[in-house]
């Protein structure tokens, strides 16, 4: 998919809030995580919610580094690498305990395999199994609406 | 020489003019004469183009192969589609009333004897257009019956096949388009490189997906892998029950709403001469128009009636590469796209695996120097003449912002934009890039900027000789051969039956000369009753959407004419419940 601006943002929501969702329900548990699991729920669920609202900016800046390409796409690995990034910025602001909702100290290899996999599984999906679905998606930019 | 073909023009065409098409058992398939011998008459070029298979108006009639397959009579093969008129046999020609009669009556068919078919879906070319159109339907639950594809081709990519085929991409070559282009899996999922990956056991195609285009060429599916994907799913939307075989030689309206197509099936294959095709809707999928030489390669090929030195790359020219082979020689080649990439990387190879001595000068007329657009928003990379894009558009006019915004142009700024992005471009591949590199160090390649005023044959009778004015001064080049990989496009008005559209129907040209389409692909100002005329590929360029002349494009197409069909309520539209199950039955290859 090479996405328009709108695209972008509409694909980054609905993908992070079902498949993100379902796949935050199940390594949830599975995280190493000293703390009850409604709690371990509601830090992870903080965390994939910071991403998607986060994200919405990214995507603006995204979209503007797209401008330099000729094509105006964005290549597949572009869209694994910039995990780096995010998720560097999550990481800052969970331990300057900027993110509401979380006060205690999210431990970092908690963090990673949470993070991982939600990216991780995100980005399959966008490269290939969305299109199953939504015949439609890929020749709108990403556009669901 | 060919006489030139006016656009009503009736004549028969002898086998072999389909060059490498649709041809007879037993009648040799036509070769380039040996070099030094002038081409045989009747050889299929005519004034102003070159005629290929499946390029440019296939004639009136097509000789039928003894013993081929060819379409039975329309009312026994086309158990839904019925004959309404049984006209005696050998009758059922037009009529110059019928050609100068912009709207048709039945009356008017029936007088003529011609017999009338009904169906409400007809597709007219039965290439990658048509097929991924009829696929489209199928998936959205059009029952057979309910089209006929008309074409004079067996199989929807014979003319796809030899275009790449002459033009340097064998069997074993990787094509340009990416993984997700497949013509037969409108989901684009599983990708060709998925499919490659399973096929071959190997994570090596999925990883080198991972890399593109940054670290790696865009990965590219095999030629023989798209065919064999295209052959699977024919066979399970029963493709072949829906085609017709036959010419398409016009279409116009019927009184009352819809359409005639009027069909000229292979001779001897039905009682009239002509069959009308009555029909609702009809799509046009003909393919390029025609094809057309450089003014200065065609003048010297009919002036000296060489067709030996001077060949098109979309023409059968091995025995350029067989000659090579046999003594070192110079060649000229021309043309920046992706043609003369190709058939640069043949020369190279044969000179490598040969050990051959073959020189090559390459004339640009556009000659690129290095990254080129009109601000740091809009630049392409370029260098040594050619431009470099992966595919032959931005890859986000197939979906993303380009797409986006030539949607909302008319006019000038439509063209203006088309004029941004377009042009002669090639992917720069890293195998192409090292061998040109070593061509220049090892002076056997040089690239130049020229504009060819004349060639002549040379004066001692040995290859020819070019004129060639540039930024350099002029300069005389002599050659063993020239290669044209310009594969300039004719002008729509030479398919017949774009032709007859233009005058007849009421369609329009767009801003670049071709048909103008809606954003759903219908032809602008030919809608009939409730009818509808659509119209994809090639024919279209310069419309709303530019990345019609491709798979995906032609997928883009039919994704607009099914939802517009569906809009008028003829057909389901593929909801996502609808998607997925359709995408299982893919998936197992479960016919539909
Ligand atoms: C060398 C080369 C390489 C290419 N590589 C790629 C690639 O890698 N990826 C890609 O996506 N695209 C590629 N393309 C573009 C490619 O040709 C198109 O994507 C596709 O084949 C066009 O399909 P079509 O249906 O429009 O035309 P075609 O496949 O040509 O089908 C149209 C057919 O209609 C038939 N026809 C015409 N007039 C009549 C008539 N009056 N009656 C009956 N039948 C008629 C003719 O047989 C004609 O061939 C390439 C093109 C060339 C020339």
């Amino acid at each position: 998919m090479v996405p328009t601006l709108t695209g972008r943002i509409q694909t980054r929501i609905v993908l992070l809030a079902t498949v993100g969702s379902v796949l935050t329900l199940l390594v949830t548990p599975l995280l190493p995580i000293h703390a009850p699991l409604g709690t371990a729920y509601k830090t992870t669920f903080i965390i994939l919610a910071t991403v998607i609202v986060l994200g919405i900016v990214w995507e603006f800046i995204y979209h503007f580094l797209m401008q330099w390409r000729w094509e105006k796409d964005w290549p597949t690995n572009f869209g694994l690498i910039t995990l780096v990034p995010e998720g560097l910025v999550v990481w800052l602001l969970l331990n300057a305990k900027l993110v509401p909702g979380i006060h205690g100290k999210v431990p970092l290899a908690a963090f990673l395999i949470d993070f991982l996999v939600v990216w991780i599984g995100v980005w399959l999906v966008a490269n290939g199994p969305m299109r199953v679905p939504f015949l439609r998606w890929r020749f709108h930019g990403g556009r669901l609406a | 020489m060919a006489p030139r073909q006016g656009p009503n023009d009736d004549r028969t065409i002898a086998p072999g003019q389909f060059a490498g098409q649709p041809q007879a058992p037993g009648v040799p398939q036509q070769r380039p004469a040996p070099p030094g011998q002038a081409q045989p008459a009747g050889h299929g070029w005519s004034a102003d183009k070159t005629m290929v298979p499946g390029i440019g108006m296939p004639d009136e009639q097509l000789q039928a192969p003894a013993g081929a397959r060819v379409a039975a009579p329309p009312a026994a093969q086309v158990p839904a589609a019925q004959v309404q008129v049984q006209a005696p046999a050998g009758a059922g020609d037009l009529t110059p009333e019928l050609i100068e009669t912009p709207v048709w009556t039945e009356t008017m068919l029936q007088q003529a004897g011609i017999p009338i078919v009904d169906v409400p879906f007809v597709t007219v070319g039965g290439g990658i257009g048509s097929f991924v159109t009829t696929d489209y339907l199928r998936i959205a639950g059009v029952p057979p019956e309910q089209i006929r594809v008309l074409s004079n081709l067996d199989f929807p990519y014979q003319t796809y096949e030899y275009l790449t085929r002459v033009s340097q991409i064998p069997d074993h070559a990787r094509i340009r388009s990416d993984s997700s282009s497949r013509p037969d899996n409108i989901w684009g999922f599983p990708s060709y490189a998925l499919t490659e990956t399973w096929r071959q056991k190997t994570p090596a195609h999925l990883i080198h997906l991972l890399l593109e285009p940054v670290w790696a060429d865009y990965w590219t599916p095999l030629r023989s892998t798209v065919f064999g994907s295209i052959d699977k799913e024919s066979k399970r939307i029963g493709y072949d029950k829906m085609r017709v075989k036959g010419v398409v030689r016009m279409v116009r309206k019927r009184y009352g709403g819809g359409y005639f197509t009027i069909l000229t099936p292979p001779e001897g294959s039905s009682p009239t001469k002509r069959v009308a095709y009555r029909s609702r809707f009809v799509h046009l999928a003909v393919g390029y128009p025609g094809l057309r030489y450089l003014p200065d390669l065609q003048d010297f090929r009919e002036r000296y009636q060489d067709y030996q030195h001077v060949v098109n790359a979309y023409e059968p020219h091995e025995h350029v590469y067989e000659t090579l082979k046999t003594r070192p020689g110079t060649v000229v080649l021309r043309g920046g796209g992706i043609v003369a990439s190709r058939v640069l990387q043949r020369l190279f190879d044969d000179r490598e695996h040969y050990k051959l001595q073959t020189n090559i000068i390459h004339i640009f007329r556009t000659y690129i120097e290095g990254s080129h657009g009109p601000g740091p928003w809009m630049r392409r990379k370029g260098d040594h003449g050619w431009a470099y894009q992966g595919f032959n558009y931005p890859k986000s006019v197939w979906g993303g912002q380009l797409k986006a915004q030539m949607r909302k142009l008319d006019g000038d700024d439509r063209a203006k934009l088309y004029k941004l992005m377009g042009g002669t471009n090639t992917p720069k591949r890293r195998r192409w890039q090292d061998q040109m590199r070593a061509g220049r160090a090892g002076g056997y390649y040089r690239d130049m900027q020229g504009i060819v005023e004349k060639v002549e044959p040379a004066p001692d009778g040995n290859g020819v000789v070019s004129y060639v004015t540039g930024k350099a001064g002029n300069e005389l080049i002599r050659s063993d051969y020239i290669i044209d990989c310009t594969g300039l496009e004719a002008d729509i008005s030479q398919h017949r039956v774009l032709a007859d559209l233009l005058q007849h129907t009421g369609a329009y040209r767009n801003p670049l000369g071709r048909l103008e389409v809606e954003r759903h692909f219908e032809l602008k100002n030919t809608a009939n009753g409730d009818g509808v005329l659509y119209a994809s590929g090639a024919t279209t360029l310069g419309g709303y959407f530019p990345g019609v002349d491709t798979f995906l494009g032609l997928q883009i197409a039919a994704q607009e004419i099914a939802d517009d069909l569906a809009r008028r309520g003829w057909c389901k539209k593929i909801g996502p419940g609808r998607s997925t199950s359709q995408w299982f039955k893919w998936a197992f290859n479960k016919p539909i």
